[in-house]
């Protein structure tokens, strides 16, 4: 005899996704393997190495801690929601590989989201913060220099963006 | 003048999938896929008395259960030994699931084949394996008394044992010109169990084509060549039936060098079996006990030195423990043994080793492969004679270095890729020189005495190292030009994110004059590269990158000599200039490298445009001759081979400066510089970050990851919560400078730098460490509150 299934509705990157899953379903392994997005790794499984980080309603979760039935109704982010509608990367995506805050990549989307969640609470954070901030995030390759320098610098490109408009505005 | 792209921080080109999630590592693929699941001794050693599988059958979604029992011939048989060696006198290894005895917790015992990971796991975990638990053998000095036995037929434990001996000059041993010294110190060290650890643990993925009767494999590993190879032998497929392609690979750092393991010779060969797509992803408790560690060595160490701090005689006796088996031979100990001696010139050298087995998991090269060791060893070593002598630390080391007018320098021993152990080129005064500037070290005393005057406990310590790096014996690489001007590069080993897709683009650049764009670079699939060894000792840039520049020019030759003749000019007054073939000082006469490339193939049809000016009524050939010349082939394309005649050794020195908490015995480290000389370098920013990554590994290293295993063979820490990998709270920021002292062996003049950053990591946080608390360390990592302990037991 099979599971029990359960019918939930989630909304991933703005699109509204149904899907049907046990109970026991990790959110993790939801978004990769029923809805297809894989740019959401898995590290640990136990919720240390915070590879699998989204957004859940905007906020950093552990997708691998996480049953899929409980983000029903939920809104996600994953890496590959990010971008802008037309492809264009985010600054943290921008930053990451300007400063070469990557090497293996396998890391890189839960730092991204751990990211982008964190300079949305605090846009321009000392550098301590910055430490702290990605200090739930595992990274064998990188020593995590060039990822703490890319933190500042998307820091300062978001600044940019947002000034760009205002700019705009003043002239209009 | 040609593009020079090499030598220039380029940004990487593999980012872009990376940063938006369409990166495709081994588990992002083959979603239709049945998982594998494995049943895991554990017990560190006992027999196994029977299997029940009859309470897994009812799980629904299983598809197949397999025993030892249940393997063919050749897939049943024991994996194969990679690397014999004669003084591995006992060299053993593991059957692919447990045929009667296992020998380490975590070794496969049964496999799993259900409808998703979840039922396969439901199923493993009904079978009953009833097991006879047989004494375990923990523990390196346990293990070398012999008492119990990790293979019945493996007396003493003791798999392999080997000695290498330098005499002196004058023809002295080591033995006598130590007892001749005017000073000797005899000492013992240790350092314990740590892991590559990769985010993304190993993985296969396997599709049977039923109708082609071939095999394509995915794995996550740094050899697809090799894996390839041992895959048609254990499965009796003809080679160019069998496919493997390393995919996105999440990290490798050693660990994935190994192979066959079990899984990439079960997953195909039950793909095939069941004529359905197979995959198996190893989680992270998998990864602890079934993988491979590394580190664990016991040195004793007797060294005779003179009034200045030269060493005169030096003798290390080395005890190694290899784990349950040896499919990776003695690689690990012999570089321990090799590298020992580092940028200096010794006396006389003499150094033993003893490769052990326990019932732990085995060891196998991890970034650093026995160097780390090693210099621990040496460093640990050059300090001691400094304190004995009341000398500077420093002056100490300069007082024995290989002088940069010295080289090529034998070392007198045979190194790991077989060949002698001659140093290509160095400048160790130099380095020394740039790092004691960088760290501060004449003016750290003061500082130090400044900072006790306030109650804070500072040290200094710094670790030379000299590395073997691109070993043999060959890496190839292919460069076609298409008739759209592009240009496809394709070598054989693999990347786990050293950024080869860049480096190589910045090599083949370089050498065609073509924009970096126009270039695209594929590794490690067999498909596109069948000849290669794989990704391992700093060997990549070195090998690869030298196959593809040479593969660069006879595609450069090619071209020049093709549009000679279209340009009626002579080749030598060619030049490529933004994928433009030109005369020299006459711009106006010029022919795209892309239409070169059409003209390198002579058609009889015209596929587009382009390929018309190809075609047999074209006018493109003279009548005089067939339209492939000669002793030419169609196609602008080119291959070759890179074979070096021995390793280049590339060097570095760090230094640091910690500060240990007076009550709590906390470390932390203030500074750390590092100078480093890996040769000409290709891309700054990459061996940057590559010097980054190594030194965090480094720091885990000495500070906090060590593999704790109890009297019974029970891993204690196989997790991220207790084995203590290090976040970006506890690595502090690293200087780095670089030294470019060409290598004399390769047409490019580089040096491997990958596993650099890790290796004296240990030797110069332990240096730091004794200078800051006045307590000798000879273990290493150290804790709090080992340190702590190390104050009472000196009644501090």
């Amino acid at each position: 005899m099979g599971e029990a299934l359960h019918e939930i509705a989630l909304t991933v990157n703005g699109v509204v996704r149904e899907v049907r899953v046990p109970g026991r379903r990790l959110l993790s392994d939801c978004l990769r393997h029923d809805l297809g997005l894989t740019g959401t790794h898995v590290g640990c499984e136990h919720g240390v190495c915070g590879c699998c980080t989204v957004l859940l309603d905007g906020e950093p979760v552990r997708s691998c801690l996480t049953f899929a039935v409980t983000a029903g109704g939920h809104e996600i982010t994953t890496v590959e929601g990010l971008a802008g509608p037309e492809g264009e990367l985010s600054p943290v995506q921008r930053a990451f590989s300007e400063c070469h805050a990557l090497q293996c990549g396998f890391c890189t989307p839960g730092f991204l989201c751990t990211v982008t969640a964190l300079l949305r609470e605090n846009p321009a954070p000392t550098g301590e913060q910055v430490v702290e901030g990605i200090s739930g995030n595992l990274c064998r390759c990188t020593g995590y220099q060039n990822i703490v320098k890319a933190v500042h610098r998307a820091a300062e490109l978001a600044a940019e963006a947002d000034a760009t408009p205002a700019r705009t505005g003043e002239h209009a | 003048m040609t593009t020079r792209l090499f030598g220039e921080p380029v940004q990487r080109r593999e980012d872009r999938r990376l940063i938006t999630g369409q990166g495709l590592f081994l588990d992002d693929l083959g979603r239709d896929a049945l998982a594998a699941a494995f049943v895991r001794s554990p017990h560190a050693h006992a027999r196994v008395r029977d299997i029940d599988v009859s309470a897994a059958l009812d799980v629904d979604g299983l598809v197949a259960i397999y025993t030892w029992e249940d393997l063919p011939e050749r897939v049943r048989d024991p994996l194969p030994l990679l690397i014999p060696h004669p003084a591995l006198t006992h060299g053993r290894t593991a059957y692919p699931l447990a045929r009667d005895v296992v020998r380490h917790v975590g070794e496969p015992v049964v496999m799993v084949v259900a409808r998703d990971r979840y039922l396969a796991e439901d199923a493993a975990a009904l079978i009953e394996v009833d097991y006879e638990i047989l004494k375990p053998v923990v523990g390196i000095e346990e293990a070398a008394l012999g008492s119990h036995l990790v293979h019945d037929d493996v007396p003493g434990n003791v798999g392999a044992h080997l000695v290498q001996e330098v005499p002196s000059r004058a023809g002295l041993g080591a033995g006598r010109a130590i007892d001749a010294a005017p000073h000797t110190l005899a000492f013992r060290l240790d350092i314990e169990r740590s892991a590559s650890t990769p985010l993304e643990g190993r993985g296969v993925y396997a599709r049977w084509d039923a109708d082609d009767r071939s095999l394509r494999v995915y794995s996550s590993t740094q050899t697809s060549t090799s894996v390839r190879m041992a895959i048609a032998a254990k499965l009796g497929l003809p080679l160019p039936s069998v496919e493997v392609v390393a995919p996105d690979v999440g990290g490798g750092f050693g660990v994935k060098i190994v192979h066959p393991w079990p899984e990439e010779v079960l997953v195909p060969w039950a793909a095939m079996l069941l004529g359905r797509e197979v995959k198996w992803a190893e989680d992270r408790r998998e990864h602890f006990i079934s993988s491979a560690h590394e580190r664990g060595q016991v040195q004793h160490v007797r060294v005779g030195f003179d009034d200045e701090g030269h060493v005169l005689g030096l003798d290390v006796t080395i005890l190694h423990d290899h784990g349950a088996y040896t499919p990776y031979g003695i690689i690990v100990p012999i570089i321990t043994a090799t590298q020992l001696l580092g940028p200096y010139r010794i006396g006389a050298y003499r150094v033993e080793f003893s490769s052990i087995y326990t019932n732990t998991v085995q060891v196998t090269p991890y970034r650093g492969a026995g160097r780390p060791q090693a210099v621990f060893c040496m460093e640990r070593t050059m300090d001691r004679i400094a304190a004995h002598l009341g000398l500077d630390r420093a002056q100490v080391r300069a007082a024995n270095f290989i002088q940069p007018d010295e080289f090529p320098y034998d070392q007198g021993m045979v190194f790991q890729d077989g060949r002698p152990l001659i140093y290509d080129s160095g400048d160790y005064p130099e380095s020394l020189r740039m790092l004691k500037e960088m760290i501060g070290w004449d003016g750290f005393p003061a500082m130090k005495a400044e900072a006790a005057a306030r109650g804070r406990r500072l040290g200094i310590g710094l670790g030379c190292y000299v590395e073997g790096t691109g070993v043999g014996p060959y890496e190839g690489g292919h460069v076609q030009v298409t008739s759209d001007g592009r240009v496809h590069v394709s070598t054989g080993l693999t990347s786990q994110g050293q950024g080869h897709e860049t480096v190589f683009a910045q090599i083949a650049a370089t050498e065609l004059g073509v924009p970096l764009e126009k270039v695209s670079v594929v590794t490690g699939d067999t498909r596109r590269f069948g000849y290669a060894v794989g990704t391992f000792a700093s060997r990549a840039a070195v090998m690869s990158g030298n196959a593809i520049a040479l593969a660069c020019r006879k595609v450069r030759e090619k071209a020049l000599r093709i549009a000679a003749d279209a340009l009626e000019a002579d080749p030598r007054d060619l030049e490529i200039e933004d994928g433009l073939v030109r005369v020299v000082g006459n711009p106006e006469a010029s022919v795209p490298l892309a239409t070169v490339a059409v003209l390198s193939n002579p058609l009889r049809y015209a596929f587009d445009e382009e390929a018309a000016r190809a075609t047999q009524f074209s006018g493109a050939t003279p009548m005089d001759r067939p339209p492939v010349p000669e002793g030419e082939e169609p196609g602008l394309e080119g291959r070759d081979y890179y074979s070096p005649v021995r390793s280049t050794f590339a060097s570095g020195m760090h230094a640091a400066i910690v500060e240990t908490d007076p009550d709590t015995a906390e470390i932390r480290i203030l500074r750390y510089a590092v100078v480093h000389d890996c040769g000409r370098l290709i891309n700054p920013m990459i061996v940057e970050g590559q010097i980054h990554g190594g030194v965090a590994q480094g720091v885990g290293g000495a500070l906090y990851e060590r593999m704790v295993y109890d009297g019974h063979g029970q891993l204690l820490n196989a997790s991220f919560m207790d084995f203590l990998m290090p976040y970006a709270t506890e690595v502090p920021a690293i200087e780095t400078a670089h030294l470019e002292t060409p290598s004399p062996l390769n047409p490019l003049g580089i040096k491997g730098a990958g596993e650099a950053g890790v290796i004296p990591v240990s030797a110069v946080i332990a240096s730091a460490i004794e200078d800051a608390e006045g307590l000798p360390i000879d273990r290493m990592p150290i804790s709090p509150a080992e340190l702590y302990e190390l104050r009472r037991a000196a009644g501090r």
